[in-house]
This record gives C-alpha cells, sequence and structure tokens, in this order.
C-alpha cells in the first residue's frame, strides 16, 4: 500500500504522516553516521596513523641514541684533558682538578663480584627449590611472593635498614678481628647488594631448571640415579647458560645500583685495600659529589663516570639477553 | 652393589636438600628483618600530624612529611602524563609491526633503556633540564621518572596486544571500520586492563626511587606546588634524613620509610590482584 502510492504523497503529506522523505532520509543517515563516528571528526587517514605510529618507536630509538650522545658530549673536556688515561687513574682530587676513576672502578668491581659471590648461593638454592623440588603448591608459592616483594622494595629502605641494622654488626666483627671499625665499606655495601640481587637471578634460574625436559630427568631416575645426582649431573649442565644469564643480569643490576650502595660504602675515594675498608663505586661517587661538583672538568669527569657505567652495564646486559634468547626462553 | 656405597648416595641425596631448603628459607629472611624494623620502628611516628605537617628543623621534636608525599604524588603525574601517551603509541607500533627489522632495533633499544643505571638517568635529566632552565625542578625529575617507566609500559603495551585475537580486529576491518579505528577502539580497549597494570607495574617501579632524583627535584624542606621548583619526595627525604647525624631527622625518616614502604608493596599487590582480575583472556 504505502510502496505503491510513494510517489502520489505529496512531501507536505509525507512529513505529516512522519514518513520519511528523500532529503530527511539523507538527513537521518548523515546523523546515524556522525553518531557512529563520534569523537572521530579528524578523518585520520590510515597513512597518517601508521606514521604515528612510527614516529613513536622511532622516538625510543632516538632516544636511547641522545642519552647516548649527551653523555658523550657532556664528558668531551673531562675526555680532552685526560684521555684514556682517566680510566686508570689512582687520584680523585677535586681540590687539585685531578681525576682518575681507578678507585671507582676497583670499587665498583670490588663490591658487584663479591656481592654476586654471596647472592648466587642463595639464588641457586632458591632455583632448585622452586624449579625442582617444589614445583607448586603453597610453600612454592609463599616463597615466590616473598621474593617479589623482596624485589619490589625500594633501594633506598635497603640501604637505610642496612645503616642501621647491618653497620653495627659489622662494626662489632671489625674490633673482634682487631681491623679499623668503621662499619660501612665493601662487605657491608656487597651484603646489602646481594640481598637485593638474588630476586633477579632466582626468577631466571628457576625458570631455566623448570625447562629442563623431564624425559632426560625421567632416564637418569630409570638408571637408579639419586635426585641429588640428577640435579648435578643433568638439570645443573643442561641449564648451565641460563643460570649464567641470570647472574650476568643480576651483576649488571648490581654495577648500577646507587642509593643502597652509597649509603653504606663509606666514600673514600681512595683504592680500596680489603673488604673492610670504605671505598665508592661509580655509582655512589656520582651521587655523592654531582651537586657539590665546581667547575666544568669536575663535572664533566663524572660524566665520563656515568658514560662508563652506562656502557659497561648496557654492554652486559644485551650479553645476557642474547643468551637467554638462545635458551629459547622468549622475551623473559 | 655394596650397601655402604647405596647409602652414602643416599645421604648425599637427603643433605643436598637439607641444605637447598635452609638456603632457600634463610635467602627470604631480610625480607622479614626489613618489615619488622620498618614497622616496628616506623609506626609509632604515624599519625595525623606527621602526614599532614610540614618537617620540622633541626632539634625541634615533632614535625611530618605532608610536602614529601605531596611532591610524590605530583612527579608521578608528571612522569605518567609524559610517558604514558608515548608508551602505549609504542608499544602498539612494536605490536603491529613485530616482523619487521627496525622493530627489533627499536626492540633493542627499549631493553638497552630498561637496564641503564638509574643514576645516569638523573645525569641525563640534568643535562637536558636542568642545565638548560638554570635550577632543579620537578619537571626534570618527572622526566626522569618517565625515561624509567617508558620500557615498563612499552613492553607492557606490546605483551598484552599480542594476545588480542587476529579475529577480532579482521572482524572490525570486514565490517569496513578503517584501521586507525580498529587500532584504537577494537584492540586497545581489549587490551586495556594489561596495559593499565603495565602503568601500575611501572608507577610502583620509580615511586621509591632516589637516584634520578638526587640533582633534578632535588629535595626541599617546604611544601611546592610549582614544578619548576625543587620538589621533596618520600624517598629523597628518607635519604637526606638517614644519612644526617641528628636524632629526630632519623625518627622522621623511620615514618617516611614506613609510608613509602606501604605505599609501594601496596601497589604491588594491588597489581598482582587486579592482574588475576582483569587478565585478558580470549
Amino acid at each position: 500500500m504505502i510502496e505503491k502510492g510513494r510517489d502520489n504523497v505529496s512531501v507536505e503529506l509525507r512529513q505529516q504522516l512522519g514518513l520519511l522523505t528523500d532529503s530527511s532520509m539523507e538527513d537521518f543517515l548523515v546523523r546515524i553516521h556522525r553518531r557512529t563516528m563520534a569523537g572521530w571528526k579528524f578523518g585520520l587517514s590510515e597513512s597518517f596513523f601508521r606514521k604515528i605510529l612510527y614516529v613513536a618507536g622511532t622516538f625510543v630509538l632516538v632516544l636511547l641514541i641522545a642519552i647516548f650522545l649527551s653523555l658523550v658530549v657532556a664528558s668531551i673536556p673531562a675526555i680532552r684533558h685526560f684521555g684514556v688515561g682517566f680510566l686508570f687513574g689512582t687520584t680523585w682530587d677535586p681540590v687539585r682538578g685531578e681525576f682518575g676513576a681507578l678507585p671507582f672502578v676497583m670499587g665498583t668491581l670490588f663490591v658487584s663480584l663479591l656481592a654476586l659471590a654471596i647472592s648466587t648461593v642463595f639464588s641457586l638454592s632458591i632455583s632448585i627449590f622452586l624449579g625442582e623440588y617444589f614445583r607448586g603448591g603453597a610453600v612454592s608459592a609463599f616463597i615466590t611472593s616473598v621474593i617479589e616483594l623482596l624485589a619490589g622494595i625500594p633501594s633506598v629502605i635497603y640501604g637505610f635498614c642496612g645503616l642501621f641494622l647491618l653497620v653495627p654488626v659489622v662494626r662489632a666483627l671489625e674490633i673482634k678481628l682487631n681491623v679499623a671499625p668503621y662499619g660501612v665499606g665493601i662487605l657491608t655495601s656487597s651484603l646489602v647488594l646481594a640481598v637485593m640481587i638474588i630476586p633477579y637471578s632466582a626468577s631466571i634460574g628457576r625458570e631455566v631448571i623448570s625447562l629442563v625436559p623431564s624425559d632426560l630427568k625421567e632416564a637418569a631416575f630409570s638408571l637408579g640415579a639419586t635426585r641429588f645426582e640428577v640435579i648435578r649431573k643433568v638439570v645443573l649442565p643442561y641449564a648451565r647458560s641460563g643460570i649464567f644469564a641470570g647472574i650476568l643480569l643480576s651483576l649488571g643490576r648490581a654495577l648500577g645500583e646507587t642509593m643502597a650502595v652509597t649509603m653504606v660504602i663509606g666514600n673514600s675515594n681512595f683504592i680500596p685495600k680489603g673488604i673492610f675498608s670504605p671505598a665508592n663505586t661509580l655509582a655512589s661517587v656520582i651521587a655523592n659529589e654531582f651537586t657539590e661538583a665546581t667547575g666544568q672538568l669536575y663535572l664533566s669527569s663524572l660524566v665520563e663516570l656515568g658514560l662508563v657505567l652506562f656502557m659497561v652495564t648496557t654492554v652486559i646486559n644485551i650479553f645476557g639477553k642474547v643468551i637467554i634468547r638462545r635458551m629459547g626462553m622468549g622475551d623473559k | 652393589m655394596k650397601e655402604p656405597a647405596i647409602r652414602r648416595r643416599i645421604i648425599a641425596d637427603k643433605s643436598f636438600k637439607t641444605i637447598v631448603v635452609l638456603l632457600a628459607f634463610a635467602s627470604i629472611l631480610p625480607m622479614f628483618f626489613i618489615l619488622f624494623f620498618i614497622i616496628s620502628k616506623g609506626i609509632s611516628v604515624i599519625n595525623w600530624t606527621f602526614l599532614t605537617h610540614l618537617p620540622k628543623p633541626v632539634g625541634e621534636i615533632g614535625g611530618g612529611i605532608s610536602n614529601a608525599i605531596i611532591g610524590t604524588l605530583m612527579l608521578i603525574t608528571v612522569s605518567i602524563i609524559f610517558s604514558v601517551p608515548v608508551g602505549v603509541l609504542a608499544g602498539v607500533f612494536l605490536c603491529e609491526y613485530r616482523k619487521g627489522r627496525f622493530a627489533y632495533f627499536v626492540k633493542l633499544a627499549i631493553e638497552t633503556l630498561q637496564g641503564i643505571p638509574s643514576i645516569v638517568i638523573g645525569i641525563i635529566a640534568y643535562i637536558w633540564l636542568v642545565l638548560p632552565m638554570g635550577s632543579f625542578s620537578g619537571l626534570s625529575g618527572g622526566v626522569a621518572l618517565a625515561l624509567m617507566m617508558l620500557p615498563v609500559i612499552i613492553t607492557a603495551t606490546e605483551e598484552t596486544l599480542k594476545l588480542i585475537p587476529d579475529s577480532l580486529r579482521e572482524g572490525s576491518l570486514a565490517l569496513g571500520v578503517s584501521y586507525p579505528r580498529t587500532i584504537l577502539k577494537v584492540v586497545l580497549p581489549a587490551g586495556l586492563s594489561g596495559i593499565l597494570t603495565g602503568i601500575l607495574l611501572s608507577v610502583a617501579r620509580v615511586t621509591g626511587e632516589t637516584a634520578p632524583l638526587l640533582f633534578t627535584a632535588f629535595g626541599s624542606p617546604f611544601m611546592n606546588f610549582n614544578i619548576l621548583k625543587p620538589i621533596n619526595t618520600l624517598p629523597l627525604m628518607i635519604f637526606n634524613y638517614a644519612t644526617s647525624p641528628y636524632t629526630e631527622w632519623h625518627t622522621l625518616a623511620w615514618g617516611a620509610s614506613f609510608v613509602l614502604v606501604v605505599f609501594v608493596l601496596g601497589l604491588n599487590l594491588f597489581t598482582k590482584v587486579v592482574t588475576r582480575k582483569w587478565k585478558v583472556q580470549f
């Protein structure tokens, strides 16, 4: 009926009847279109959007290059003044304008390697505990969440607790051993650092250990091996490079760790003589002296320390990540 | 086979297990020491006055940490504003172009960025912002924190979006929706929870950061709402007061540590719960 009368009925009549005219139909469609496209008035074209995405991706790359270049440019005065000798200079004397990085390089190596040695024993135990003995259940969940919390505590808190909990203990030990009782120093910082880096190597170690194929282990068990023998002769050799990568990545952390170390290392700008002597690491000397640095050479020497730190940690991190990727652990 | 040899192997096995279990439990002890110490020393300091007043000068008992709490919140806001838009877009880029060679380099750059020591980030913010502007400022601190948040947000976004099934996007495209709209109105909302979790995680990561703020936000004993001036934050305050020789300031630092630990661990726990609840599933 309507279909038939459509042409005959005048526009006015159709409007009165509430039917749509052609032009109002168009309006209606446009309105619907606008509503669905609400908030879409710029007409973002596909090519433009893809360009934005590319810009965002490029930005990150540019950011990293800019960070590197800024560090290099800002340390040019020091590089020009001292050359390569900067790395091997044994004195750091801001008053006489003599800057050599060796005390801090040594300090950083001492503290980090000692911390690594201490923490590896514990993180390896956790890895075996969680990856082999207790792969699920309440105990495993408990340990895992405590380790995660440990990773979440800010480093300034570690430093603060180290200063008031650990320093008196170390001082008492030093008095007993008859060495100068500073309390602060390499041993104290290594202990604090060791606790801080346990979560990193433990989580990677656990992952690689639980990736060991069970048919390998079952084969060893079926030959009569005890669990200890399976772990020693099958699991650990298989997971070796992954565990190594975990240790490497936590070394990267340890080298760059600033606050906790700064608070308990004792800030001495000399080459450390033993594990009880106060020292300074690359990061801690920057933290201590950057705001007080007067003069261009002083400041740029500190920036050069930062540049050294940046390059060393970057190389170590990339190396560790490459090993992990080879292990087929994906992006973790 | 001889009895003693087998017994020796069993003993070795048992003792190894005991050692592993003991060492594993020993390594979580520090956590309890730290928590116990912070709680026992910090909780007695906390009261309403402590949270709402400014720190007092040396020698006067009392005072609070209101400026540091406000400063921390301001810095977090600034760093979110800087890092989230770029971070999410870069994450979308990595997910969309994951097969390309360029994306591989970008990914490498992000991993490197994540490994940069925080003190070096501080130097960078100093060179980029503090030197040209001529003074320490909250803004430079916020930028430093944003640099630290960026890799976390990008990675979280990328990992989440990878989980969104292609059928969703294909359905949208088949209905004639343009590519940008498909990404912004279909793919991103589907992965919203994962992206939010990433942002929360990154905030938890930078809230406790001190090193990048030492020579950017710098710290201040006053209340300050201007982000172009030095701003105090909780970690900075803890560092400055803990290393000072005054017992009154140590007390303030314990209180501030308690607040910081509660905030950071709370945020971590919240993120964990939320992750379980909001999990992106298809």
